[in-house]
């Protein structure tokens, strides 16, 4: 099973990996094999099977709407690679929305 | 008597009865690590001053007379994939590198309840993906039984802390056998609870519908008595059970008549070290001549674990590990070689095949380029790819349909079994080195682990005997859900009928 | 069922379908304990679920689950008896997660519909809806141009905020129906308690999608290709940009003649100040969101006993009030209308001054024209109106009375709410009394005397011209019925002879 290396760099941008070419290279032929490897799977009709998300039969927990103590400024903001006291710093957004 | 040498049941009494104070058994063990961790890297932070403080406390309280909790004075090392307030959580990656968590996780805000003294954070494959502890941003960690071998993983550190006696317990996490697999390379005893029993709340996520945190120590007893502490519903965790929960300790001790364990003829494949395979054999003898009786049973769909596991896991974490991303914690690339526009002008030390289409994409890819080790970048790769449009219904959803094939395995062998045992590795603990060269042949040393995980049951392992080399084997029990208490009591009674659990390695005296 | 609005003049059919964010009226967060309280400083308002540090974990906020069930029902949807929750990951650094917990191929709620109609009979329009579901919100990234930075400032006080996401069908056939949908949408909602659905605190949004269908001359039906408008940030706007962009996609089709289908769907934000949409930024890929079940959540599964709870706790919703509203107080549809539309508290106080007063039709005039004017003047809200029903009423009762006529009752009711006295204060303090048969007859004799004009006019058969006296009657005493004065006035010239 051998994946195509263009298509390979597009799941890199969409997984926000920067990848040199030789990364790039070597990532191709590994998950090429991998994927190969767990194709097993289409061995296996399942056609009649029901997809198993969570292990567990738990349903319905919920919290109660009642107000918890939040992270003061300071706190949320201690590991920020960049911040200026209120706000985490990001390189500009401009224009831009994220989601569709 | 050493406090190295007893177990955490001996050491929490002797505390309690005053024999001993926390301090010195602290210092003993912090003394330990001190000597020995230079050779191990089990280690990835080693908080004397915290330890002996909270000794020291916990002292003065006995002096007092005031009430301690069940584990007061008993040092415990924590894996660094558990948020811990005061010390830096990095699993084990660069990404992570000085966090400092605002928070404790659940099991480790349940351990300070309970007096226990947290000695440090221990070093592990990077976020839990790996089976050797070589995938350690930090340095691999070493198998106390001979140095130049692996530990297994991802709990590599846990599971060498507790054999090489720098900590009586350890606590470790396991999602596909990272608790179970290097306590059968290091010869100690682990135990993956089932799925939902201790929460996973503060517990670094790599694959949620399959983490689970767990104990680690020289023996069942000890895992129990930690257990108790760590179990139980977390209202702020979703996925936790709300099933009460029982005294462990108190449960131990019951024969083992009328007890039937099974036994998986499909586990006995060619890859099956023989020195292995007679361990496990002998471990069976065991328990037979205890009065359990061995069925032979079928887990149809045991070959599609390894590759179910390899979509579900990879899939689950792809997402998990999207938060780090440099924005708001953990490492970011430092700005600079521009994007697009500049890099059209085309001087790309390291030849970046990659144009990014704003500096903050160009900030996201590099910081997690930089971040991450190479194991970690293809599980997220593979998980992305395999969740893509177009790829969904072939490898996630096609997982989970086998996912429910695997645990109608277990419900199954359950109908006729109490327990299933067999091996918990193919191999004793391999040499460092020997399977980085190719990720499916590390993948594979999760063989008998994760469908444990994909069921969402539990399992235990522990040593059952030695190869001529002198490296430990490790036997596998699987139970139902919340069978805790017979996988504890089962492993008890075989560790009081056998003394494989008690062996140390002479490596590191 | 369906009234269109009447036939324009334009050459095409404007079809439009809405998505609506409404965010729920809850104390704390989707998934955390932080609280939602509009207006904090920045980042007051995290842990470390809503921020997604590692190793943390959601738990459904029951009150938020429970709001959009009533949401869904007054909105005739379908309930499912089993949902999950999904993940749509995709990177923004309002995001902290990567992924935002929503609802995709389950969703709690389905195929339901919210008719509008417009009070003067214009038009109304029965608008299907797709689905409502539940999703949690991202937080606020700002970036501040004229600072000159090369910086994005993101505060994360709004990420994790429970949002409603309502997807209509493409039924709306004007930007007018739009806007009035919208606003009864948003009238539903508030009389639910679900939301507040105040735009400008971000606690509804809105983007619409628009074609033109344009019938050809051999029969067929162009279509043109759907555009998202965003950045809309009042229904007006919405009214404003769906008027601008049917215009902007007819000409663009009279030029280039581009279809449905042809060209992948285009965004476009609407700017507000230049009255236009802009095309946005073409992302090089179309996102990828890899949706697949949170592992982090359980599925929810929803009773037919709960779904009836909820349905009896609800309340009549505005449409079912307008009715009853009008039946029970003889009032006009227009009437009930207009007071249904300033929300339940607004109908309370109207039925509590109905009730007392004995009849509705004065008690809305004196709301209508009175307190609402009052209201709007001052931008407050009934509960905090100084004037209680119990006050008004009386007021009321004592013109039917005939203490005093309308005109007087205003001036009370304004000096009331000048002075914040009592309505027996002012009255006294105004001179107010009732005018004795005796006085009045007195004074309009008076009046005769000096108006001989008037009188020889009413003389002749001009009955009328007594009205001319009224004012004069009131300026000697202003607690004079302006009718009685009139009616005296004539009385006493018919017996004089």
């Amino acid at each position: 099973m051998t994946l195509a290396r263009k298509d390979v760099a597009k799941v890199a941008m969409l997984a926000r990996l920067a990848l040199s070419d030789a990364e790039l290279d070597t990532m191709t032929n590994e998950l090429s094999n991998i994927v190969g490897f767990v194709s097993l799977l289409e061995e296996l009709d399942t056609s009649a099977v029901a997809p198993l998300a969570h292990p567990l039969d738990t349903q319905n927990a919920f919290r109660d709407d009642v107000p918890a103590a939040s992270l003061t400024t300071a706190e949320a903001l201690q590991s920020a690679p960049r911040h200026d006291g209120e706000c985490f710093l990001v390189p500009a957004v401009l224009g831009e929305s994220g989601a569709a | 008597m050493q406090p190295a040498e007893l177990s955490a049941v001996e050491i929490v009494a002797a505390i309690r009865q005053g024999d001993m104070t926390a301090v010195q058994c602290t210092e003993a063990f912090l003394d330990r690590m001190a000597r020995l961790d230079g050779s191990i890297n089990a280690f990835l932070k080693i908080d004397r001053e915290g330890a002996l403080a909270t000794a020291a406390a916990i002292d003065a309280r006995r002096k007092a007379g005031k009430p301690l909790g069940p584990l007061a004075g008993l040092p415990v090392a924590v894996k660094d994939a558990l948020c811990t307030r005061d010390l830096p959580t990095t699993c084990a990656s660069k990404m992570l590198a000085g966090f400092r968590p605002p928070y404790d996780a659940d099991t480790v805000a349940r351990l300070r309840a309970a007096d226990a003294v947290i000695v440090g954070k221990t070093n592990m494959d990077e976020f839990a993906m790996g089976g050797s502890n070589e995938n350690s941003a930090f340095g691999p960690v070493k198998n106390p039984w001979d140095l130049a071998r692996a530990p297994g993983g991802s709990s590599g550190g846990s599971a060498a802390c507790v054999a090489a006696d720098m900590a009586p317990v350890a606590i470790g996490s396991d999602t596909g056998g990272s608790i179970r697999q290097p306590a059968g390379l290091c010869g100690i005893t682990g135990l993956k609870p089932t799925y939902g029993r201790v929460s996973r709340r503060g517990l670094v996520a790599f694959a949620s519908s399959l983490d689970q945190i767990g104990p680690m120590a020289r023996s069942a007893a000890d895992c129990a008595l930690v257990l108790e502490t760590i179990a139980g519903h977390d209202p702020l965790d979703s996925t936790s059970l709300t099933a009460d929960v029982p005294r462990y300790t108190d449960l131990l001790e019951q024969p083992l008549t009328g007890l039937k364990i099974g036994r998986v003829p499909e586990h006995y494949a060619e890859g099956l070290d023989p020195e292995v395979r007679k361990g496990v054999d002998e471990a069976f003898a065991v328990f037979e001549a205890a009065g359990a009786t061995i069925h032979d049973i079928e887990l149809p769909h045991a070959k599609y674990g390894v590759p179910t596991y390899y979509l579900i896991a990879p899939c689950e974490a792809s997402s998990n590990l999207a938060r780090y991303d440099g924005a708001h914690y953990g490492h970011r690339a430092e700005p600079g070689r521009g994007h697009r526009a500049e890099s059209a002008k085309g001087d790309q030390a390291g030849g970046e095949s990659q144009q990014f289409d704003s500096p903050l994409v160009e900030m996201y890819c590099r910081s997690r380029g930089e971040g991450f080790g190479q194991e970690v970048k293809r599980r997220i790769m593979l998980g992305t790819y395999a969740l893509s449009a177009g790829y969904y219904d072939a490898y996630y959803a096609k997982a989970l349909k086998v996912r429910r094939l695997i645990r109608q395995d277990y419900l199954d062998a359950f109908e006729k079994v109490d327990l299933i045992g067999g091996p918990v590795s193919a191999t004793p603990a391999f040499k460092l080195g020997e399977k980085t060269g190719d990720p499916l042949a590390m993948y594979l040393v999760d063989l008998y682990t994760v469908a444990t995980n994909l069921a969402g049951v539990g399992g235990i392992s522990f040593p059952c005997g030695f190869t001529k080399g002198g490296l430990p084997v490790g036997f596998q029990l699987q139970g139902p859900a919340l069978a805790e208490p017979l996988l504890l009591r089962a492993t008890d009674r075989f560790q009081r009928l056998t003394d494989w659990h008690l062996r140390r390695p002479k490596q590191i005296a | 069922m369906t009234k269109p609005a009447a036939p324009t003049s334009e050459p095409y059919t404007t079809v439009i379908g809405l998505e609506v964010h409404v965010q729920l009226q809850t104390k704390t967060k989707l998934f955390c304990g932080c609280s939602t309280a509009f207006g904090a400083p920045p980042n007051t308002q995290v842990c470390p679920v809503c921020l997604g540090l590692p190793g943390s974990l959601p738990v459904m906020n029951r009150e938020a689950f429970a709001l959009a069930i009533k949401a869904a029902l007054a909105l005739n949807c379908r309930i499912a008896s089993f949902t999950k929750w999904d993940r749509k990951n995709y990177f923004y650094p309002d995001l902290p997660k990567g992924y935002q917990i929503s609802q995709f191929d389950l969703p709690f709620s389905s195929d339901g519909w919210l008719e509008v109609v417009d009070p003067k009979g214009a038009f109304s329009r029965k608008v299907g809806i797709i689905r409502v579901h539940l999703e949690e919100d991202a937080g606020k990234s700002m970036h501040d141009e004229a600072a000159g930075t090369a910086d994005t400032r993101i505060d994360l006080n709004r990420a994790g905020t429970p949002l409603c996401e309502i997807v209509s069908q493409p039924d709306l056939r004007s930007p007018q129906e739009a806007r009035a949908w919208l606003n009864e949408l948003k009238l539903l909602l508030v009389y639910l308690g679900v939301s507040d659905c105040n735009m400008q605190e971000g606690s509804l949004r809105v983007d619409a999608n628009v074609n033109l269908h344009i019938p050809r001359p051999d029969g067929s039906v162009a279509k043109t290709p759907i555009v998202e408008i965003k950045n809309m940030n009042s229904f007006r706007s919405v009214e404003r940009a769906l008027t601008y962009e049917a215009a902007r996609q007819y000409d663009e089709w009279q030029a280039t003649g581009a279809e449905l289908g042809k060209t992948p769907k285009q965004t476009r934000g609407w700017d507000d100040p230049a009255g236009v949409t802009r095309a946005q930024r073409h992302k090089e890929e179309s996102s990828d969101y890899r949706y697949f079940p949170d592992p982090d959540l359980v599925p929810v599964t929803v009773s037919e006993q709960q779904i009836a709870a909820v349905k009896a706790s609800m309340g009549e919703p505005p449409t079912v009030l307008r009715t009853s509203l009008a039946g029970t107080w003889k009032i006009s549809a227009y009437d009930a209308d207009v007071l249904v539309n300033q929300g339940r508290e607004l109908v309370a106080y109207f039925e509590d001054v109905a009730t007392r007063v004995g009849e509705g039709k004065v008690a809305s005039n004196w709301l209508q024209q009175d307190v609402l004017r009052t209201l709007n003047e001052r931008g407050e809200t009934i509960d905090a109106f100084p004037i209680r029903p119990e006050a008004l009423a009386d007021l009321i009762g004592r013109v039917q009375k005939g203490d005093f006529d309308t005109s007087r009752g205003r001036e009370i009711f304004a000096e009331v709410l000048a002075s914040g006295r009592t309505v027996d204060d002012v009255v006294a303090s105004l001179g107010i009394a009732a005018v004795g048969d005796d006085e009045l007859i007195a004074l309009c004799r008076e009046l005769l005397a000096a108006n001989p004009k008037i009188v020889a006019d009413v003389q002749g058969g001009k009955e009328q011209a007594a009205a001319g006296l009224i004012g004069q009657a009131k300026k000697k005493n202003p607690n004079v019925n302006p009718a009685k004065v009139r009616q005296t006035c004539v009385d006493l010239i018919k017996a004089m002879d």
